[in-house]
């Protein structure tokens, strides 16, 4: 071990993390809100970063021109997914049924893209993505830090939009509490829906950086959901902050374990932080513990 | 299961039974044994995520556990390829227990949504661990001792202790939910704290019925590896595995006795023999994921649920005198 591999490896955690914050926080938000549990996050990511790969190769659009066609795109999917199939669930096993409702959905999506794209991995090519930048005395790819700005922003818009706009109150509300928001007014099945869309948009940001970090096919949604999972669990279910602090701390935790004791099991170290988490706080690090209520 | 449907269950039981008599092709038995199998499976699920209402994603922990424990048992000992590895069964199930004690004891200090996320967590901590010790052959798997059993008569011991372990988890699914501590998973699926309140010790009955349920799973991936003789560690630790055992309880009936049986079985043929008619794999994923939706959309109480609805209409309609009789009645009270 040296120190530039760690600094590397800080550097790397701090960065790709905020990424993984982005796309667990379009999970978290879900959940709050709807009490929902959308499996289909993580091949909804792949997805993303597929339409960024067929925008790229056949059409020659950069790849952060091309979010402002595939950002939109995935609103829709997320609403058309919202209204079709989730919103149909009712009854005492909602949450539960939403998990089996999604899971199917991303299966059917991963057909679907096995179909079309094969199940070759791919990584998304770019000038930024070959070329490096010195920082703290190591070398990173532009990608890294371009990515890390473009998450920051849109979790800056994100943040502005739930807290300092109309619509966002009207979603925090929903947040706290369905009933009591229903009731002065909100119309919470729309905040519902648009909220579904809007946590389903951010996977094609996090689909486009995660694709042009890493080679991927449909199968990589399998990591991707686990990892959201354990960063909104770890976070506590519903928070925001607590996903962006759970996404950065996952990341950082992995790569420096990586680095101090060995790649091999530097996945599992943040599975056993979530346990040790778990048997202390079993809301999460920043969940309320209101949420007894079954 | 009350006495009167004795007779019922009886005669489905000699049917199992008489069915490799019957069929020997072995095509047909293979698919019968992997039914079974999941029958078992989709029972003891449901005898814990049913009955509670505590929905676990994960029991493909238990079912790699358990082939595993065959796999490293019979190689270890020297097992030979055979009859005695069947003893291997009981105890890859006692295992499976033993490591759902510590999982269940984490897992279960959290409320209903997120456990489910929490059992996906530890599925794939059990999964990566698979692939990358040492001790389980990492990627490559391991390969147990051949079985010398030739042509039609392989098949038969299988599907006989694939139907033991059935009538088994049948049985004991059904006691659990004639006894006092199935009534506690119940009340602990209609209202935890009343139960609480109630003095139900809802954090031990919670934890009994996570882990019994891991036993009938464990002796199932035993089976499916000494079957099967080749393990690794993505088929036996698989998240669809996870999924589709919930799937088939939902599709016959949560937390009803003969719903996980009729969806285990109805699932797990028409999986199996779609896999094998049509290999191309994604085209099976688009069918499977289309199929679940329909289940989840149309029939979210299950099979078992909506014909008893159905035949309850149907009797009602049969006799519309006596329906106006007893509203009469009610309007003078």
């Amino acid at each position: 071990m040296n120190s530039s591999a760690l600094i590397h490896a800080v550097v790397d955690g701090v960065l790709t993390g905020s990424v993984y914050a982005l796309m667990a926080t379009g999970l978290t938000l879900i959940f709050g809100v709807m009490d929902i549990i959308n499996l289909a996050q993580g091949i909804l990511v792949i997805l993303g970063a597929y339409l960024s790969y067929t925008l790229s190769v056949h059409f020659g659009v950069d790849l952060f021109v091309g979010l402002v066609f595939t950002i939109p795109i995935l609103f829709v999917v997320g609403i058309v997914i919202e209204r079709l199939f989730v919103a149909r669930l009712k009854g005492p096993e909602r949450t539960a049924m939403s998990i089996l409702v999604t899971y199917a959905v991303s299966l059917v999506i991963e057909g679907i893209l096995n179909e079309v794209y094969s199940v070759n991995q791919v990584q998304l090519q770019a000038w930024y993505v070959d070329r490096s930048f010195p920082i703290f005395g190591v070398y990173l790819p532009y990608i890294y830090l371009l990515g890390f700005i473009l998450a920051a922003s849109m979790l800056g818009a994100l943040y502005f939009m739930l807290y300092r706009t109309r619509f966002g109150a009207s979603i925090r509300a929903s947040l706290s509490d369905q009933t009591s928001a229903a009731l002065v007014g909100i119309d919470t099945k729309r905040v519902a829906t648009i909220c579904f869309g809007i946590g389903v948009a951010v996977t094609a940001a996090g689909g486009m950086i995660y694709g042009a970090t890493n080679a991927f096919n449909a199968s990589s949604s399998y990591d991707l959901i686990s990892r959201l999972l354990t960063i909104i669990v770890l976070g506590g279910m519903g928070s925001l902050g607590g996903a962006l602090v759970a996404g950065i701390m996952m990341v950082l935790l992995q790569d420096i374990v990586a680095v101090v004791w060995s790649p091999v099991w530097s996945s599992m170290t943040f599975f056993v932080v979530l346990v040790i988490v778990l048997s202390l706080r079993p809301q999460g690090l920043f969940g309320k513990l209101s949420a007894r209520v079954a | 299961m009350n006495v009167k449907q004795l007779p019922w269950w009886a005669t489905a039981l000699v049917v199992f039974a008489a069915f490799p008599l019957v069929v020997t092709n072995p095509f047909w038995t293979t698919i019968a044994i992997f039914a079974l199998i999941y029958m078992s499976c989709a029972t003891s699920w449901n005898m814990f995520s049913g009955y509670s209402g505590y929905v676990s994603l994960g029991s493909a922990i238990f079912y790699g556990c358990g082939a595993y424990t065959m796999a490293l048992g019979s190689i270890h000992w020297h097992i030979p390829g055979g009859a005695e590895q069947f003893w291997l069964v009981p105890l890859s199930g006692l295992v499976a227990m033993v490591i759902a004690v510590p999982l269940g004891a984490v897992a279960l200090r959290v409320r209903r949504h997120t456990f489910v996320v929490i059992t996906i967590a530890f599925f794939f901590v059990f999964q990566l661990a698979a692939i990358n010790a040492n001790f389980t052959g990492g990627p490559a798997g391991l390969s147990l001792a051949l079985i010398p059993w030739q042509g039609n008569s392989f098949n038969t011991p299988f599907y006989y202790v694939g139907l033991a372990i059935l009538v088994f988890a049948v049985i004991l699914s059904a006691l659990v939910r004639r006894s006092r501590f199935g009534l506690q998973l119940l009340a602990i699926r209609d209202d935890e704290d009343r139960a609480l309140g109630l003095g139900v010790k809802v954090k031990a009955v919670k934890l009994t019925g996570y882990t019994l349920s891991a036993f009938t799973v464990g002796m199932c991936g035993a089976l499916y590896a000494m079957f099967i003789g080749q393990i690794y560690p993505q088929f036996v630790f698989d998240p669809v595995f996870d999924v589709t055992v919930a799937l088939m309880a939902f599709l016959g009936g949560f937390g009803t006795l003969l719903g996980p049986l009729l969806g285990g079985l109805i699932l797990e043929s028409s999986q199996q023999y779609l896999t094998v008619t049509y290999s191309n794999g994604s085209l099976y994923l688009i069918l499977f994921g289309a199929l679940f939706l329909v289940v989840v959309l149309f029939m979210p109480q299950g099979i078992v649920v909506k014909v008893k609805e159905m035949w309850a209409k149907h009797q009602l309609n049969k006799t519309p005198q006596l329906e106006g009789s007893t509203l009469a009645g009610s309007q003078k009270v």
